[in-house]
């Protein structure tokens, strides 16, 4: 298998591709199939309205506080012991976290899964720094062994299916070729725990950072997380800015919405809760704990109330796994760090509108993210909004506003404007183009392609419906 | 706990907008849901001056002009009658996004009051008229597209059915994946043909699979789209606008 490079830019040929290729079709409509059956199984007769509701609220309150929150998050976690680092962009947090490396003398992180180190390309610069970082998620790992990039956020080698991994653990590692599940697993566990052991620095993610307890928590099933958090004598937590809470008590009700959501379970196999390094007398944790809280355009998005609501994401993958065009195309074709619903209305403001504007309009609007978001981020509208933004529409405050505007599209939708302004002439128009059906091509660009064209019918409602009320008067004249 | 929608008792008078597409490509459609409102004795005001919702500027972000098209439409009806549209998703652009289009300008009240107003047909009839059907029909297999503005905008997925269920000699099939998205998406077919595409073709499998050799939709785009696949594959399935299956099995 050859690697790959994805971009945004890039999104049409890559979808086509995609859609080309049967293996990834049919990897994605059997997984996502699957994914939607256990959520509905799993939610089954709950009030998942009062549930969502009660979600959204918790996010909306910590977002309407959230410059505080931070201040009592860095207070609470030094408080524990636990360091804090502010890194306004990747760049700066990729800085600080190998200099934390560095002052270890580091040579190998063992990392937990972590979507933001994903968008903040950690793995690439610490290699670049002479130190190895290893994947220890499961899927992170085959897709780190197989030089690629995560294809969903919660499943990132969801695109590969048994076949697949079997032959890049065969490359790769030296295992048997098999479709024994339980043979692979094995071999991985095996070759990650010796690495687990030796590594000097865990990385992880955090689910949700709780301002007032300064508890970091990490849902993960493989128990890989705690490996990567308690093993190596020092564990760095990267988190995107968004996912602090105020309460613990938030917690509970957005980790049931979150593991149901996302996979379907009612629980997941580990919970963690990490709320500080090694203290005197225990045997086991690290000796240090740092926390790096990444902006990286999070409070540029924040400034603005409507945006806004795309930072109550907990990163269920749902949107993705509801989303009949993520279903098809799979999550490489967005060439994005976060694909899918969600990350089309993410990206544009982590890598501007010039690179992403294929993006908001890669959706039907059918609703179906916004129907199973678990926060009731309203994704539809979002994506209306940056569709706006994108033909300079909007209120221009998204890097790359404007870039998608032609003159060509601005004069048709302004002569649409018009027509659709002036019934006399639109009344004219329609009938007319019924009138020449006739003359109507038979080829319509790429509709045509697939479908036939549509007829025009040679009269209009307004004239059948003049026909029928005049027809009615003289029954009634009789 | 979803709110509950309050429904009015049947109205003397009705408008009736009949929303672009079915202007220009079923305008029998249109008429069909005049009829069926018509025999339950409902007078029907359609007025001459409408045009479109404006949706199709809406989702493309053209936000002014979009604007510009539903203000044209919000004089259209002064009287208080309710305002019923056979496709839910220009009811869906109308009830949901012309508050939102028009909030904090001159027109927001009139535009809040008018979308307050807006229902989409099957739902008028089911909630509102209480229709009773009697199939006059033969007997045969039906599989039914609901749209996602009726299904998810417009929170509908029930009252097409409901209303199919009523014709006796009809068995109503559900194809897999009923609640997917058949892939028009208004300018996404153009914008993104492929999977659109892609889309339309597993929607057609899909409904092909059920037996049924009709479909029927409350929205014209789906009609479009589903039906032009069909009929470019020459496959013997053929698709009508709701409206026009009601009237025809009941007349």
């Amino acid at each position: 298998m050859s690697v790959q490079i994805f971009t945004p830019r890039e999104f049409h040929r890559q979808a086509h591709d995609a859609l080309g290729d049967p293996q990834i079709r049919a990897n994605f409509r059997k997984a996502m199939d699957g994914l939607m059956t256990k959520r509905r199984e799993v939610f089954g007769d709950w009030d998942l309205e009062t549930l969502r509701e009660l979600g959204a609220n918790i996010r909306l309150r910590a977002l309407s506080k959230l410059p505080d929150l931070l201040e009592q998050l860095e207070a609470s976690c030094q408080a524990n012991g636990i360091k804090v680092h502010w890194a306004e962009d990747g760049e700066e947090a990729c800085r600080i976290i190998r200099e934390i490396c560095e002052s270890h003398d580091a040579g190998s992180v063992i990392k937990g899964k972590s979507m933001v180190s994903e968008e903040m390309h950690l793995n690439a610069h610490l290699e670049e720094a002479g130190i190895e970082a290893l994947e220890s998620d499961l899927g992170e790992y085959l897709v780190q062994l197989n030089e690629q990039t995560p294809s969903h956020i919660i499943m990132p080698a969801i695109h590969l299916n048994t076949d697949e991994i079997s032959e890049i653990l065969h490359v790769k590692t030296g295992t048997e070729r098999t479709r024994d599940v339980d043979y692979m697993t094995a071999a991985a566990r095996s070759q990650l725990r010796q690495r687990f052991m030796n590594a000097d620095v865990g990385v992880s993610g955090v689910n949700f950072a709780v301002a007032e307890t300064g508890t970091l928590c990490l849902v993960e099933n493989e128990g890989n997380g705690r490996m990567t958090t308690s093993v190596p004598p020092v564990h760095i937590a990267v988190t995107g800015i968004e996912k602090v809470v105020e309460h613990l008590r938030d917690v509970p009700p957005l980790y049931a919405l979150l593991t149901r959501s996302a996979t379907g379970q009612h629980v997941t196999t580990y919970f963690n809760m990490i709320s500080s390094p090694r203290k005197q007398g225990e045997h086991d944790g690290p000796r240090e704990v740092h926390l790096v809280l990444v902006d990286n355009g999070r409070s540029s998005i924040y400034q603005d109330d409507e945006l806004l609501d795309t930072l109550r994401c907990i990163r269920c993958g749902a949107c993705m796994n509801h989303c009949p065009v993520y279903t098809r195309v799979g999550g490489h074709t967005y060439g994005t760090t976060y694909p899918g619903p969600i990350g089309s209305i993410l990206s544009p403001h982590l890598m501007g509108l010039e690179d992403t504007k294929d993006l908001p309009t890669a959706s039907s609007l059918c609703g179906a993210c916004g129907e199973v978001c678990p926060v009731k981020i309203p994704i539809p509208d979002l994506l209306v909004r940056l569709r706006r933004e994108s033909v300079g529409e909007g209120r221009g405050n998204v890097p790359g506003a404007g870039v998608k505007r032609t003159r060509k599209e601005a004069a048709a939708w302004k002569g649409f404007q018009w027509l659709a302004t002036h019934p006399g002439a639109w009344r004219a128009g329609i009938s007319m183009a019924g009138k020449l059906k006739a003359l109507m091509p038979a080829k319509l660009g790429p509709w045509t392609d697939y479908r036939s064209a549509p007829k025009p019918a040679g009269t209009t409602l307004h004239a059948l419906v003049k026909r029928h009320q005049a027809s009615k008067a003289h029954e009634e004249e009789r | 706990m979803t709110p509950v929608k309050l429904y009015p008792p049947k109205p003397e008078k009705a408008y009736f907008f009949g929303t672009c597409l079915v202007d220009l490509f079923y305008p029998e459609a249109g008429l069909d849901g005049i009829r069926l409102l018509e025999r339950e004795g409902i007078e029907v005001l359609f007025p001459q001056d409408q045009t479109c919702c404006g949706q199709p500027a809406y989702t493309s972000g053209y936000q002014n002009e979009a604007r510009a098209v539903a203000a044209a439409q919000l004089d259209l009806f002064p009287e208080p009658w309710p305002i019923v549209v056979p496709s839910g998703s220009c009811g869906g652009m109308m009830r949901t996004h012309y508050p939102q289009l028009f909030a904090g300008t001159d027109l927001e009240k009139q535009a809040n009051e008018v979308a307050g107003r807006v229902y989409e047909l099957t739902e008028f009839l089911v909630h509102v008229c209480h229709l009773r059907l009697e199939d006059c029909g033969t007997s045969e297999k039906v599989a039914m597209h609901t749209s996602c503005s009726a299904r998810r905008e417009m929170g509908l997925a029930e009252t097409g059915p409901a209303l199919l269920a009523q014709l006796g000699e009809v068995e109503l099939v559900e194809q897999a994946r009923a609640a997917e998205c058949c892939g028009f998406g208004g300018t996404f077919a153009v914008r993104h043909p492929e999977v659109s595409a892609a889309m339309v073709e597993d929607k057609t499998q899909a409904i092909e699979e059920t037996g049924a050799k009709r479909f029927v939709t409350s929205d014209c785009g789906c009609l479009m789209n589903i039906g032009g696949r069909f009929e470019q594959q020459k496959k013997a399935v053929t698709g009508e606008h709701i409206a026009s299956y009601l009237w025809r099995r009941t007349s």
